[in-house]
């Protein structure tokens, strides 16, 4: 049985296998630096649909089946799945999933949904309760701005502060045994809200909940960041990024050259026009699902700190003068 | 172990931190992008004069034009360009009054005429209706009871 370690960290006995990933993405980030690990890239925004929500659930469920395939399972062997999106009601996951005949889980942890879902995964199957898991998350750039912010044909400019919601779908096959790396340790992280109000610097906001869980990982654990060959955070851009930094210093801890940002991973942000980097849903879910299993097939890396941020904000909260509130989970994965 | 920041304190660093907008780079494309729109009005309303249209004709022949312009820039893709490179010069001048209508009723063409287009289509120009005709009653009042006064 899994086991507490300090204040919110837990110690996984089976250590759940991620037996295979899978990650398709939209045009814009088949352009990106990634583009060869993406096992499918859509050009049309459309997705072969009607509306860009419908697109989203499309390449949700496209991506669940190609990492499917590459796990040498079947949908009869899952026996759960875990799913997320940004849109109202997690719609993207529940339209892509509604004719698998699955039992699903819809989870909604705005841009930490992937993160989410390994922990809970990881927990599940370490109980004995499930064997094989389906973790994934998506967001759609069409679909998340006219949700969060103007139609896409308003001529309006971004704020530099600004990150580009990535078109797109992660997938991993959890199971409790196989080849692949493991899920050995996780640590759930708390609503951290340090008074941001401005929507368009969510990497501000996201950051101080990406210090706190990283650095509770640390004490609770005992280890420090040179036993990481990464600690990966999900979508802080460059300026939440530069804040990780700085409020994780405060406390001593110093990331080195071990911190990575999926958003600033899967964008040239210089080249692609996208300010201060990627984000969404999508964005941790294909970095993790596509290249960063590829280093562990590699064997480039072999112990990973897997931390995606969510904001866990809505249009209506932020109109009504309230401030951000911001999550990360973190997911040690190791060969 | 460093103190840690309170909330204010945090506020404070982020915005120092925080890459500021580009004020000088947007104030000169917001000036071309701007001008160039309203040269094009000029444009239009002197080959009207030419053609020996009396004023109110012109003025209201020009702004339909211009209105045309925008929406059917924002048609066809290259408005929301336009709106990138020129800022508040794209989106002050009628075209872009045009565009902020064009753009959400565009949008929400998948949730039907009624709720879709016809519900959302003032998203973003209503507030400017709403208070710009307020605005305009007030001043109305205002010169009325000036010319009673006087």
């Amino acid at each position: 049985m899994a086991k507490r370690l300090g204040s919110q960290t837990i110690v996984l006995d089976k250590q759940p296998v991620i037996l295979s990933g899978a990650g398709i993405v939209g045009k814009k980030e088949g352009d990106g630096p990634l583009a060869r690990y993406f096992d499918d890239v859509v050009d049309d925004e459309y997705a072969g649909e009607k509306t860009f929500e419908a697109a989203e659930s499309r390449i949700l469920r496209d991506t669940y089946i190609k990492a499917l395939e590459k796990s040498g399972k079947s949908a009869k062997d899952i026996n759960i799945i875990l799913s997320g999106d940004l849109l109202n009601q997690c719609t993207a996951a529940s339209y892509a999933f509604r004719d698998v005949d699955i039992p699903y889980l819809g989870l909604f942890g705005a841009c930490s949904t992937m993160s989410e879902s390994l922990v809970i995964a990881a927990m599940m199957i370490d109980s004995g309760s499930v064997d094989y898991v389906v973790c994934a998350a998506s967001s759609h750039f069409c679909s998340a701005e006219r949700q969060f912010r103007y139609p896409l044909e308003y001529g309006s400019q971004r704020t530099p502060t600004a990150q580009w919601t990535v078109t797109g779908a992660g997938a991993v096959i959890l199971g409790k045994e196989g080849q692949g790396p493991r899920i050995t340790c996780i640590t759930p992280g708390k609503i951290i809200d340090e008074g941001i109000k401005d929507s368009n610097n969510m990497g501000a906001a996201m950051a101080p909940a990406a210090c706190d869980t990283i650095r509770n990982h640390l004490i609770d654990t005992g280890r420090s960041v040179d036993d990481f060959d990464m600690i990966l955070t999900g979508d802080l851009g460059k300026f939440g990024s530069t804040m990780l930094r700085d409020l994780l210093k405060r406390s001593n801890i110093d990331l080195k050259d071990k911190h990575k940002d999926c958003g600033l991973l899967i964008f040239d942000i210089e080249k692609q026009g996208v300010d201060c980097g990627g984000s969404g849903c999508g964005c941790s879910a294909v970095v993790l699902s596509t290249y960063i299993l590829n280093l562990f097939m590699q064997g480039t890396i072999k112990r990973l700190l897997f931390v995606a941020t969510g904001a866990l904000l809505s249009p209506t909260r932020i109109q009504q003068g309230e401030t951000i509130p911001g999550i990360a989970h973190a997911v040690l994965i190791e060969a | 172990m460093k103190k840690q920041l309170s909330k204010h304190e945090y506020q404070k660093l982020v915005d120092e931190k925080a890459p500021g907008s580009r004020y000088i780079r947007n104030l000169f494309t917001a000036f071309i992008t701007g001008g160039a729109i309203c040269a094009v009005g000029q444009a239009i309303m002197m080959i009207f004069k030419n053609f020996g249209a009396d004023k109110e004709t012109t003025a209201s022949a020009t702004s339909i034009i211009m209105i045309f312009i925008g929406a059917f820039l924002t048609g066809i893709n290259i408005y929301d360009e336009i709106g990138k490179f020129g800022g508040a010069g794209a989106s002050v001048p009628i075209t872009g009054f045009s565009n902020s209508i064009v753009s959400p009723a565009m949008e929400f063409k998948k949730e039907g005429h009624v709720m879709g287009v016809g519900a959302k289509m003032f998203l973003i120009a209503g507030p400017v209706l709403v208070y710009g005709i307020f605005a305009s009653v007030v001043a109305g009042l205002l010169y009325f009871i000036w010319k009673q006064v006087m």
